[in-house]
């Protein structure tokens, strides 16, 4: 994982309630045994027609959201299914974060391992947010701050486990791996 | 010492080293489940960074989510049948549980199953175990007081390399059910209602605890519909204390404890339940003697209503709302009964047990199947299979029109080439009814087993209980 110290875009925003993983990434797309190329089939039945050519209305497709590494979502975003593709495809597709009142916890998770910011803002700033799509953002991993047009600075939870592996580029698994010792105590105390 | 739930009870014993501000605590995992989907990137990182899975006997791998249903008799087979990107994932699987020594329930394995299902008919799935899986609905263990959460796959990688995971520890959430259930409701009516009544994200962040006096008359396989559901409404897991229900369904299990080390695991099992004085940080009441069967009309399982109800109108404040009646072309203010209906799935994790398909065979006796529907039965293991098959089930489905298929996930995520048709309407006994989930532009409304096999003898969706007598 790269280490990230902050991320500077214009928003994309999609003002929809409980966007389920298997809208970000339908399951037929899952049938797949690398990480890579996920991002083709984002939001894949929202993106695509069913003739297959793109539908010109959804907001990803408008050519103002080009290039806009922020999405801006409804609340309860990633709901559903444990999916690590969803992060793996928003990733893929270019995002790098995303805003919202409330993210489901499965996804909220396998986001911070993937170093896909999730961002927990409240109602006012969320709606303020929503009803200015393409504004210039800048979240900020260290301090926790989201700042806003106008010097408008708010900050985001971020767990500081997480905060450092994102901020260092640390892989948890090696975190694990260096408490061998104790796994190993446990196991013979435990019997398992 | 302070009183303790459940849960917490569970979570302690699990500590390998305990949360700080700093860092998370280390939870060390007693069962790992392993299936095709969300495993390959995951063995892949342990192949490139030279590790080994750590315990293998603690990891159960099966093969279910884009199995056919179709019966096959060899590989060649196989791969006719499937989806080509499916049958290399089965490939797959194949070998990674052969590189890193891993015992696979695959294809031509008698024990093989939907993962929720067979880790409890193995007896693998016990009381005050740590249990996870690359998969939402892993809290269905839950239903015999494990605590069992779903992962994503760079969690599965550590689990295999570690046997445990770094984790925060949720809140906890008393769902008490109160009461006895009608006849013609069932558990999968007790879980919609309790997400009709938190919402689709009422339970975000915290573990359930199931409790009242509705419990003890609730068999496991019941239990395990309400916990498989409880991610639908946004925990990380449910749970049941264990009672004499969960150690007679236990008893003589293939993995389960025998002789000896069974009366030791008894005696740990019994020091579980919650304290009496245990607190929880939030709590919800529902008088189960008032339910009635549950649809849902919407896109979220939370958009959900009694059977005889009318689809309520959206307010302005929620877009989505009427996106999703858009979606599902239904109207608000009408009777959700009596909408015709294209198919009708039962199977999925979450109703593909015996006892839920002696319900659906109780509704389909001695009757047809409507013309223009197609319903598809789908065991959630081979060894429901069989079971099945030694009661006569299959024949009673077959005998009504409906198709009686191998075991596999199959419609409940449309993977394996099970898909409902784009704009047809599905009545299915699974958990989910985003768009697309079952097939691109399918639209599913979930019910329980009596309900959906209800409708597929009415074409329409139908209340049960007129059906039962
Ligand atoms: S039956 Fe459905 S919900 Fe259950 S494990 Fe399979 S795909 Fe997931």
């Amino acid at each position: 994982m790269e280490p990230i110290t902050e991320i500077r875009s214009r928003t994309a925003v999609l003002p929809l309630d409980d966007v389920d993983t298997d809208q970000i990434i339908p399951a037929r797309f899952l049938r797949t045994t690398v990480r890579e190329g996920l991002g083709e089939n984002l939001f894949a039945d929202w993106r695509y027609n069913s003739d297959g050519e793109k539908n010109a209305s959804f907001v990803l497709n408008r050519p103002e959201a080009q290039g806009a590494q922020i999405l801006v979502a409804g609340r309860n975003f990633g709901c559903g299914s444990s999916r690590e593709h969803a992060p793996w495809a928003l990733l893929d597709f270019g995002f790098r974060a995303v805003i919202s009142t409330e993210i489901a916890d499965i996804f909220r998770n396998n986001s911070l391992k993937n170093g896909f910011l999730p961002v927990v803002v409240d109602a006012g700033i969320h709606g303020w947010l929503l009803e200015n799509p393409g504004v210039e953002l800048t979240l900020d991993v260290e301090s926790r701050a989201a700042s806003l047009p106008a010097g408008r600075v708010t900050e985001y939870p971020l767990e500081s486990f997480s905060r450092y592996c994102i901020l260092n580029g640390v892989d948890q698994l090696g975190f694990l791996l260096n408490h061998a010792g104790d796994i190993s105590r446990f196991e013979s105390r435990a019997g398992v | 010492m302070s009183a303790k739930s459940l849960f917490e009870k569970v979570w302690d014993r699990h500590i390998v080293v305990p949360e700080s501000a700093e860092t998370p605590a280390i939870l060390y995992i007693d069962l790992h489940l392993v299936h095709e989907v969300t495993s390959p990137q995951a063995f892949s990182l342990l192949r490139d960074a030279g590790l080994k899975v750590r315990r293998p006997d603690l990891t159960l791998s099966t093969m279910d989510h884009s199995t056919p249903t179709i019966s096959v008799g060899s590989l060649q087979e196989l791969k006719v049948v499937s989806e080509p990107a499916a049958f290399q994932q089965i490939q797959q699987m194949e070998r990674n549980c052969e590189d890193f020594g891993l015992e696979l329930r695959g294809m031509d394995s008698d024990e093989r199953g939907i993962v929720h299902v067979i880790g409890p008919e193995l007896g693998a799935t016990q009381p005050g175990k740590t249990i996870v899986c690359g998969d939402s609905h892993t809290s269905t263990h839950g239903a015999l007081g494990a605590l069992a959460f779903g992962i994503g796959t760079t969690e599965v990688a550590h689990v295999l390399a570690t046997q445990c995971l770094l984790q925060r520890k949720p809140r906890t959430f008393a769902v008490n059910l109160q009461g006895r259930l009608p006849a013609g409701v069932t558990a999968k009516d007790i879980i919609l209602a309790i997400i009709g009544k938190i919402g689709v994200d009422g339970g975000t962040g915290h573990a359930i605890e199931y409790r009242g006096s509705a419990v003890v008359s609730l068999s496991i396989e019941e239990r395990m519909t309400i916990c498989n559901m409880a991610i639908e409404g946004g925990a990380r897991t449910g749970m049941f204390a264990p009672d004499d229900a969960t150690y007679e369904y236990l008893a003589g299990r293939p993995l389960a404890p025998q002789g000896a080390a069974w009366d030791e695991a008894l005696s740990r099992w019994q020091t579980l339940p919650s304290d009496d004085d245990a607190q929880f940080d939030k709590e919800v009441s529902i008088d189960v003697s008032a339910l009635k069967p549950m649809v849902t009309f919407g896109t979220n399982p939370g958009m959900v209503i009694p059977v005889d109800d009318v689809i309520p109108s959206p307010t302005l404040s929620d877009p989505g709302f009427a996106k999703a009646l858009d979606y599902m072309a239904l109207e608000p203010g009408r009777p959700l009964a009596g909408t015709p209906v294209d198919v009708v799935f039962i199977g999925s994790c979450t109703n593909s047990r015996m006892s839920d398909l002696r319900a659906a065979a109780r509704v389909m006796a001695g009757r047809q199947v409507a013309d223009g529907v197609q319903m598809l039965v789908v065991p959630g293991s081979a060894r429901v299979k069989r079971e099945a098959e030694a009661e006569g089930l299959p024949e009673v489905f077959e005998a009504a029109g409906a198709q009686w298929r191998e075991p596999g996930c199959s419609m409940c995520l449309a993977m394996n080439g099970d898909y409902v048709p784009a704009g047809k309407l599905a009545v299915s006994t699974s958990n989910r009814n985003f768009e697309g989930r079952q097939g691109k532009g399918a639209r599913t409304v979930l019910a329980s087993p009596l309900t959906a096999a209800a409708s597929a003898v009415s074409g329409t969706i139908s209340d049960p209980r007129p059906l039962i007598g």
